[in-house]
């Protein structure tokens, strides 16, 4: 398997909710490589790629928290122009739906963290195309 | 399974026999000895030799919650205080509590009641009770208490709380059943989940008797599932000795109402007028063998029905409904008159959401309902819990009429009550 597991927490919207979770991380000795927050009204979704996601959901939980472990991609792009136009047509020709999309750039590599509802299949279409889909392994430290 | 079979299975025409005779004495009695039952009696004009038949009960005066109140501390008493043997107070209420005093005889038939109730699911000497109610004024614990001493259980009197502790006695002393109310038993099964604690391996529980609070079908399917047993419903009162009232047999359907001990009516709460069988109203209640306090026709302000159908168990003395809700819990909001226990049953259906919910009034006539998230309802991705959260408002909508607001929390958010939960907060400025 190639996929990576982002570890999604649910939260109340409202001050001090991710530093509490940051705080629950940093105490397990649990690296941050990404973070997204989504929320509506009340309440609100985020969702960490770390360093070791089944310890993240555990740490997490043990305070109480509503925890889930979410299927994603993460690719390696080019870092120049162009580099992501790339992954969004290869996707679009093959009529693939990006639920959620984000990246960031470490060490000089671009990575992709993608949400598709067909993990599988859109790994083997960008695999098929020549990118590089990384494993949780490969993830840069 | 019958404690007492002879009185358990008396035949109808045989017990309303002996009901008019206690309750002949019974009003000859507090006529002799209760002030305010002979002011009473004079301002209708009736007197003790007028109750010729059960049908005369209706020419009685209703006791009232606030009758206790102002007859505080001692008025209601037909016995010396000499011969007063425990006290209990009622539970839940502010100001001054109503006292309820107990004979040394009343404590003992609040015990076989209790005994009676317990036998009927099956429980025997050989079972571990252990008794989550709060001990002390409230009757709720020391009354179930005596009744399992009575069949010869080994009581474990643990109160409630300490959740630690609850789990460390029901591993050492295997436990077979436990009596609790319905918020701690939601909460106990979210404690033992969450400490990997699975019942149904690791624990010998068999049944739980679950009361004191009104709770919908559903709420008691939850317990059943989380705590893996079986729940019995029950239903008392303090003014009524306090639980043992009425028990579920082991067909559940409905709860067997001691009627040797008690008279029961159901009424319009509005118009005080007798409603026929069957129907849902407000459940009235005479004592007949109680000694140190007896209470003519009390409003309960409980709603439910009384099923005159036999149950194939045998027993002859009548069944009521769940309780549907109590008179002075029903919420007006914009207008229209809701139960929490509505809002309960559409909750507790719902997969996805946990056990603890709470109903916040606020504002000008604005309801929310705070509802903490279940693990297993959760998908990782904010759309769904907008869909969860959407859904929740719907079902909520078709079955109490307005629209409330639903907020989603994540467990624990919520305030755990180890005794009566508290679910409706009224802050509105109006």
């Amino acid at each position: 398997m190639n996929d990576v597991k982002l570890v999604a927490a649910f939260a109340e919207n409202k001050p001090g909710q991710v530093a509490h979770f940051t705080k629950i991380l940093a105490s397990a000795n649990i690296n941050i490589r990404w973070l997204a927050v989504a929320s509506t009204g009340p309440f609100g979704v985020m969702k960490f790629l770390v360093s070791d996601p089944e310890m993240a959901c555990q740490a997490l939980k043990h305070e109480g928290f509503v925890t889930k472990l979410v299927d994603a991609l993460a690719i390696e792009v080019p870092d120049k122009p162009g580099g992501l136009h790339a992954v969004a047509d290869c996707l679009a020709s093959h009529n693939i739906n990006l639920d959620n999309a984000s990246g960031f750039i470490t060490n000089n590599r671009a990575i992709m963290v993608l949400e598709v509802p067909d993990a599988a299949r859109a790994r083997d279409v960008l695999q098929k195309q020549g990118f590089r889909v990384l494993t949780q392994m490969e993830l840069p430290v | 399974m019958f404690w007492d079979q002879k009185i358990e299975t008396l035949e109808r025409a045989a017990l309303e026999r002996l009901q008019l005779k206690r309750l002949q004495e019974t009003v000859r009695r507090v006529a002799a000895h209760v002030p305010f039952y002979r002011q009473k009696f004079a301002e209708l004009g009736v007197k003790p030799e007028d109750i010729r038949s059960l049908a005369d009960l209706r020419r009685l005066p209703f006791t009232t919650n606030a009758d206790l109140r102002d007859n505080y501390p001692t008025g209601l008493l037909a016995v010396s205080y000499d011969a007063t043997l425990r006290l209990h107070t009622s539970s839940g209420t502010t100001g001054k509590p109503k006292a309820l005093f107990f004979s040394r005889q009343d404590v003992d038939n609040a015990a076989e009641l209790c005994a009676r109730s317990f036998v009927m699911t099956g429980i025997t000497q050989k079972d571990v009770f252990q008794n989550m109610m709060t001990y002390g004024m409230f009757t709720g614990a020391l009354v179930t208490h005596y009744g399992a001493e009575k069949i010869g259980c080994l009581v474990i009197p643990a109160g409630p709380g300490n959740s630690e502790r609850q789990l460390m006695l029901m591993q050492d002393f295997r436990t077979t059943f436990i009596h609790l109310t319905p918020s701690y038993a939601l909460y106990l099964a979210t404690f033992l989940e969450k400490h990997g604690v699975d019942p149904r391996r690791d624990l010998a529980l068999r049944k739980a008797f679950v009361g004191a609070e009104a709770y919908t079908e559903e709420t008691c399917r939850k317990i059943e599932e989380g705590l893996g047993l079986d729940v019995y419903n029950s239903y008392g009162l303090s003014e009524m000795n306090g639980p043992g009232i009425a028990f579920e047999c082991v067909h559940k359907q409905g709860m067997h109402l001691w009627e040797d001990h008690f008279l029961l009516e159901i009424i319009d709460p509005q118009t005080g007028e007798l409603l026929p069988d069957g129907e849902a109203g407000e459940l009235v209640m005479t004592t007949l063998c109680r000694e140190a306090m007896p209470l003519l026709r009390y409003r309960t302000r409980d709603i439910t029905s009384i099923i005159t159908k036999p149950c194939s168990c045998g027993r002859t003395h009548r069944r009521m409904n769940r309780i549907a809700g109590r008179s002075d819990d029903m919420l007006i909001v914009r207008g229209v008159n809701i139960y929490p226990q509505q809002i309960e049953r559409v909750l507790m259906a719902q997969s996805g959401v946990g056990r603890n919910y709470l109903i916040a009034l606020e504002g000008l006539d604005e309801m929310t309902i705070k509802v903490e998230l279940a693990e297993a309802g959760f998908e990782g991705q904010v759309e769904q819990l907008m869909k969860l959260q959407n859904h929740l408002t719907e079902k909520l909508r078709a079955e109490i009429l307005i629209k409330p607001q639903v907020q989603l929390l994540p467990p624990g958010s919520l305030p755990v009550s180890e005794g009566k939960a508290k679910r409706v907060i009224d802050n509105r400025k109006m």
